[in-house]
């Protein structure tokens, strides 16, 4: 308090602006995150026999995208977020093969607006709780859509699921190829565009707000924020994303079954997310990368025990980095800048 | 003059244990009013009751003559009635910026928008300094408010209220731990506040609450037990037996 006392009309200034500087910068893209997707267009060179997995990878990545706006911005913790990815899966599949509407990128429209309109519709009653009530309840809903699947299996194919559907070709012109380029390059297009809107949407006052939800909710409720509201947008939002990566996937593969919904397939988005870091963005990115490709390899190298190494990584991972592959770089950044200073 | 907050009748418990018994309370516009009372009176409970925070179970709140009774925190905040809380209530993982840049966001409806970018509005940001500036914040603008001492992140609590431009502002201990070097600070900004802002400030130090205050309200176990000017409330011998005769009191403050 004492320096600023004493200090002067310009030093004040020089302080404001500063401070002034840093939040109009904030939102301003850096070089650095151009990285993640000149690896991903990298990839498709590098290993083009390899780019029907490659597309799974951006799936899980727009999918653990989804999971990190409400999860790791406004702090909604969800063990149901697969519904949402089942809801988008089944939409297109369904109007696949029941109704012929095969054309790829309506379908995506359609699966957000079905996810959402499941999002907002449970989110308007569920996010009424927190903590351990909201996790049941969200793993409940999404148990509750697989089973109604299974009960009209003769519209959703029950566990059999829905095979051998077919697409017609992107935008008209590029048809499905035996490698899975042409859907590799527009699972990454439609990824770059979820990732503008949901970053846009992370540096928006109302992403702001979603922080302050996750901060402090009772500070919240005191400055006069509608936090109901704001929760249960931002959770129609993020099932709408999850939707399209369903979407993604039954285009992708062709086939869909009910085991979209399971429980697993929350566990593992959310294991993503955290082993990549939550709050970051590009914590998807990592996260669902190493999982994916980790998997990968381990399932080469010993087919029984592969979930052995995936579970050993996460040990390490809540043992020696809580805030993630992301965070951890981050601290050992502080350290290096901090060394520097001395 | 009309009244800028009128509470009636208020009542409410904790199971079986009354806490707020027929309270009513009228601060008209500009009023600068103490609330004082022993520990556990329900000094909090009370604040808790205006702000919406805690239903009553019978009784009626008013804010500028509107019945605010059956609304939510959120929908009298944005009426005009602010609070700072006896125990922090920050954004401890954000910067002090970012946590008066929210306040002004929410106030002004700007976290409604999804697609602008927040560090688009200077406006915000300038004013948000402005406050930090007046509370001797502005070096402290960028750090998270974990990282500042108790009594700096005080501030950023009254920071933070009268940024949400209060019509009436309800205060629970503003210098509650912070060291007396640096209280005198908070006493400054409180004696200083707009003199259009109804002001309710509970406080312990007596020096705080005769230099402060035009009204006295006294509450002794959820119920009013007198109120008027300083001066009646320092004569009256019932006030000085239940409360101003426990001097050196100041150990647990949990009202």
């Amino acid at each position: 308090m004492a320096a600023s006392d004493v200090m002067n009309g310009t030093d004040r200034g020089l302080a404001r602006e500063r401070a002034a500087e840093y939040l109009l910068s904030r939102h301003r893209f850096r070089v650095a995150e151009a990285l993640p997707w000149l690896v991903a267009i990298a990839a498709f060179f590098i290993v083009p026999d390899r780019m029907t997995f490659g597309s799974q990878v951006l799936i899980m990545v727009m999918f653990a995208l989804s999971l990190d706006l409400i999860l790791g911005y406004a702090g909604i913790v969800t063990l149901g977020h697969a519904a949402f990815f089942g809801i988008g899966a089944y939409t297109v599949g369904l109007a696949a093969a029941r109704l012929q509407w095969s054309e790829p990128i309506s379908g995506l429209f359609v699966a957000a607006i079905a996810a959402a309109i499941v999002g907002f519709i449970t989110g308007w009653f569920l996010l009424r709780y927190r903590g351990l009530t909201l996790l049941m309840l969200t793993l409940a809903t999404a148990i509750m859509l697989q089973e109604t699947g299974n009960l009209r299996s003769d519209i959703s194919g029950g566990y059999d699921g829905l095979p051998g559907l077919m697409f017609k070709p992107l935008l008209g012109a590029f048809d499905y190829d035996l490698y899975g380029h042409t859907y590799y390059l527009y699972v990454l297009a439609v990824l770059a565009v979820v990732f503008y809107f949901v970053r846009r949407i992370v540096y928006s006052p109302f992403g702001q707000a979603l922080t302050g939800i996750r901060e402090n909710v009772r500070r919240m409720h005191a400055i006069g924020s509608p936090v109901h509201r704001r929760l249960v947008a931002v959770y129609t939002i993020a099932a709408a994303i999850a939707g399209v990566a369903g979407a993604l996937f039954t285009q992708t593969n062709a086939y869909v079954t009910l085991t979209v919904f399971d429980f697993d397939n929350s566990a593992k988005v959310m294991v993503m997310l955290i082993l990549g870091g939550t709050g970051r963005l590009y914590g998807a990115f990592v996260g669902a990368a190493v999982y994916m490709v980790l998997e990968d390899y381990f399932s080469k190298l010993s087919p029984t025990f592969w979930q052995f190494g995936i579970g050993l990584l996460l040990v390490l991972v809540v043992l020696f980095a809580r805030r993630g592959v992301l965070g951890l770089f981050e601290s050992v950044g502080e350290l290096l800048t901090k060394g520097k200073k001395r | 003059m009309s009244a800028a907050l009128q509470v009636e009748g208020l009542n409410r418990a904790f199971g079986a244990l009354p806490v707020t018994r027929d309270v009513s309370l009228t601060l008209e516009r500009g009023a600068r009013r103490a609330l004082i009372g022993p520990n556990g009176a329900g000094k909090t409970t009370l604040v808790n009751l205006i702000t919406g925070a805690l239903k009553p179970h019978s009784g009626r709140v008013a804010l500028n003559e509107e019945d605010i009774t059956t609304l939510s925190q959120a929908d009298r905040a944005r009426r005009g009635l602010a609070r700072t809380f006896q125990i922090n209530q920050l954004f401890r993982g954000l910067s002090v910026l970012e946590n008066l840049c929210m306040t002004i966001g929410e106030r002004d409806g700007h976290c409604n928008n999804l697609w602008r970018s927040a560090g688009s509005r200077r406006v915000v940001i300038d004013e948000a300094l402005d406050h930090l500036d007046s509370l001797c914040l502005t070096d402290d603008a960028l750090k998270l408010v974990r990282e500042l001492p108790y009594g700096r992140q005080r501030l950023v609590e009254i920071a933070i209220a009268l940024a949400q431009k209060p019509r009436v502002l309800l205060l629970d201990e503003p210098a509650a731990g912070v060291p007396s070097s640096e209280s005198h600070l908070i006493l400054d900004v409180v004696a200083a506040l707009d003199p259009d802002i109804a002001v309710l400030i509970i406080e312990h130090d007596m020096d705080v609450v005769f230099r402060f205050a035009k009204e006295i309200t006294v509450m002794v176990q959820g119920a009013v037990f007198t109120q008027g000017t300083p001066e009646e409330i320092m004569n009256n011998e019932q006030v000085r037996a239940v409360y101003l005769g426990q001097k050196g009191h100041q150990g647990g403050r949990h009202g």
